[in-house]
């Protein structure tokens, strides 16, 4: 068990910085992802703490153990590679058992150890098989067993399921949450999908140019994302923005949108007062665009009028694609509505869910 | 109905199986029978004719690919135009027939006429007799020469010598290739590196053997030596030789032999290795390394079982190359000071001794040396072909 810090971490290829001035500190027992888009730098900063890549500048801990200059055998981490990296010539026995015997753990040890991460991943059957004979889903359940047998301080997983098939992922998400609970180890994973960050992890880094943009629970990155780029890439459909200007008349604070605007709750307005009558971007999540006709209890609504372009029937919602002169957005509708392509109609926003950030900065305005 | 259509099909079979086969044989024959008769004219025409040498080059060529292509494509519409049952049982043997039938008069044919002359005496079997009269003439000796391939003193020779070849010449090559190739990769100089271990195999054996002389070269003791080795060898101290014919240590004196071909064939085996080790997949070693294998366990336990089936299809070419080995020694050292080797014996048997019938059985007891070698290595072929 240890804790993991990042100090003013850098890692540059040439000119480029693929990772600029990392800090987090990720406490033991922790589950954090990395989480971007592709060439964000998250898989880079793992490979740093894992030692598969030089740190350019600053520092990496694992514990209190400064690792900079420490080879990977020596750093106490398993990991689990994207494409499993399984040796093709051993069984899944051998897989598993290889590292333990380099690192000269008795036999009996390694066969316990091995039998019992087999139980737990439920793959004790396979143990005699080759890689080539397994099917995916297995070939990843053995990647991890094989970081389980070593009993590391840290686990490190790099997008270890963006090989498997949605369905398939989905249940692999749930045991990972399961593993990390039952082995109460520091886990650390990197993932380019943000449904696997915000299921799995105890926090979340978001990076972008490998810079980190937010480091937050699943639950504040959503409600309270802190620059455009978090608000967009966390949640799906993506956040609505539209470029805006935050106007008063008679005492109300309105986002003026040119083609609508909505007023502004006025718990709020005080917060915004300093950006009045500048541009702003104002955002709003399609899940509180809400058809008029079903609004849900305790909303602070707001009509804005448009004309329909598409819907996408999804069984348990409707979404619902707008388009106002200036402007596209979409509605999560509920699917009782009645919405028919190509009509006007106007949509609910939930203002009391609205964000807004500042157009140069693209900061959230708090 | 299945049922039904299964047994008509079965009652058939005698019949059209039989047809089949003499339309196969037929097609496997005739194909390159017409071809090679309208060679033959086209050859004809070509000898008297008057045009210029480069005209009838042209003629040639464009007579002879383009007649064979004609000639498949006349057969190919003919069996297409047949019903479809009998387009699919004869349209393969319109394409491989004529290999095959090309090859079994100009391999298959030889080799057992090599067989059969083995079981004569030096003059082979006597001329205009039948084949019983034959099997029933003094020069008829049975298996009395492969008796004497296995007991005599040269062939025993010559036998232990290829022995040494094929254990030093592929595991030196293969060993110093995978060491090349290794290095290879990790190095800045990587493309220069390996074009220049590559580079002998543009050699042939005979011009290798010749350069390779020049470096053995030998003068008395008190003369300048000219030969790279001695040179070295006198300059140090040492006693210039003829190395390749230094008696005293024979055997191991094949070894400045075998050191040529190493020095061809390292080369073949690195370029192959390279691109087999540039075939594992990165993570894998990085897996290695964080499961706490330093780079030598890396090398051992996850690299060399990686490229197996490249490390032992490239053994098994360069063992088949070493049991064929003939140049070299012919060139070196024509087989004296103890370096004769099965196909030297073969040469000197029959085309110097002008014993046919020992020559054929040295031959023939070569090719059944080959044979499970071969067929090993096709094995290991078709293998890395399916992974």
């Amino acid at each position: 068990m240890a804790s993991v810090t990042y100090e003013h971490v850098y890692k540059r290829f040439g000119d480029v910085n693929a990772v600029a001035d990392l800090s987090i500190e990720v406490a033991d027992k922790e589950f954090l992802v990395f989480v971007g888009p592709s060439g964000c730098g998250k898989s880079t900063s793992l490979r740093m703490l894992a030692g598969l890549e030089e740190i350019s500048e600053g520092n990496i801990y694992i514990g209190d153990r400064l690792v900079n200059d420490v080879p990977p055998k020596d750093r106490d981490i398993a990991m689990v590679f994207q494409s499993y990296a399984l040796y093709p010539h051993m069984t899944v026995y051998d897989n598993m058992a290889f590292g333990l015997k380099l690192r000269k753990v008795p036999k009996q040890e390694i066969d316990r150890r091995v039998k019992e991460a087999a139980g737990i991943l439920g793959i004790e059957h396979l143990l005699d098989r080759k890689p080539k004979q397994l099917s995916g889903g297995q070939r990843q359940r053995v990647a991890v067993g094989r970081a389980i047998v070593r009993e590391p301080n840290v686990f490190l997983m790099d997008e270890p399921l963006s090989n498997l098939d949605a369905k398939l992922r989905v249940q692999a998400r749930t045991e990972i949450s399961k593993l990390h609970l039952r082995l109460g180890t520091t886990f650390i994973y990197v993932t380019h999908d943000q449904t696997e960050a915000m299921t799995m992890g105890t926090r979340i880094a978001v990076l972008k140019d490998g810079i980190l943009q937010q480091l937050d629970t699943p639950q504040n990155l959503y409600d309270r994302p802190g620059n455009v780029f978090v608000a967009g890439f966390i949640g799906s459909p993506a956040m609505n923005f539209f470029e805006a200007t935050l106007i008063q008349e008679n005492g109300i604070t309105y986002v003026d949108c040119k083609d609508f605007r909505v007023a502004v709750p006025e718990d709020r307005a005080s917060t915004y007062k300093p950006y009045l009558g500048k541009e702003v971007v104002f955002g709003m999540r399609p899940e509180h665009i809400h058809d008029p006709d079903f609004p849900p209890p305790g909303i602070t609504p707001a009509l804005v009028p448009g004309k329909i372009e598409v819907t996408e029937l999804m069984g348990n919602e409707v979404l619902t694609y707008f388009a106002t002169d200036n402007h596209t957005f979409i509605g999560r509708f509920d699917p009782r509505t009645k919405v028919v392509i190509g009509t006007s109609k106007s949509a609910t926003f939930d203002m009391s869910r609205m964000h807004l950030f500042d157009k140069q900065t693209e900061k959230a305005i708090r | 109905m299945d049922f039904l259509s299964k047994f008509r099909e079965r009652s058939q079979t005698p019949m059209v199986r039989l047809l089949s086969l003499i339309a196969r044989v037929l097609f496997a024959v005739a194909i390159p029978a017409i071809a090679f008769y309208v060679l033959y004219l086209g050859f004809l025409f070509l000898r008297d004719s008057e045009a210029s040498r480069g005209t009838i080059a042209l003629v040639a060529i464009v007579w002879g690919v383009g007649g064979v292509a004609i000639l498949f494509w006349i057969f190919n519409s003919f069996v297409e135009r047949m019903p479809a049952a009998w387009t699919a049982r004869l349209q393969p043997f319109v394409f491989v027939g004529p290999a095959i039938a090309i090859l079994t008069w100009y391999l298959t044919l030889p080799a057992l006429r090599t067989f059969w002359i083995s079981c004569f005496d030096r003059n082979g079997p006597p001329a205009g007799l039948s084949f019983v009269e034959q099997i029933s003439s003094n020069s008829f000796v049975g298996l009395d020469n492969y008796v004497a391939v296995f007991t005599e003193r040269l062939m025993l020779e010559a036998f232990r010598n290829n022995i040494m070849w094929v254990v030093f010449g592929s595991t030196l090559s293969v060993a110093f290739g995978l060491v090349f190739a290794v290095l290879a990769d990790r190095s800045s100089y990587e493309k220069i590196a390996k074009s220049l271990i590559f580079l002998p195999m543009a050699i042939s054996f005979v011009g290798a053997s010749i350069i390779w002389n020049f470096i053995y070269e030998y003068r008395p003791a008190g003369q300048p030596q000219v030969g790279l080795l001695n040179s070295i060898v006198a300059s140090f101290g040492g006693v210039p030789r003829a190395w390749p014919q230094w008696v005293e240590i024979i055997p191991w004196n094949n070894l400045f032999l075998i050191v040529i071909v190493i020095w061809l064939q390292a080369g073949f085996a690195m370029v192959l290795f390279s691109a087999a080790l540039k075939g594992i997949p990165e993570e894998l070693i990085e897996a290695g390394r964080i499961d706490g294998a330093n780079e030598i366990q890396i090398f051992f336990n996850i690299m060399i079982p990686y490229i197996q089936g490249t490390i032992i299809t490239v053994w098994t070419t360069i063992i088949i190359f070493t049991l064929k080995i003939f140049d070299v020694v012919w060139v070196m050292t024509g087989g004296q000071f103890g370096t004769h080797v099965i196909a030297t014996q073969f040469y000197r048997q029959s085309f110097t001794a002008g014993n046919k019938g020992f020559g054929s059985a040295i031959a023939i007891v070569l090719l059944i040396t080959v044979i499970p070698v071969m067929i090993y290595n096709l094995r290991q072929f078709g293998k890395q072909e399916a992974f």
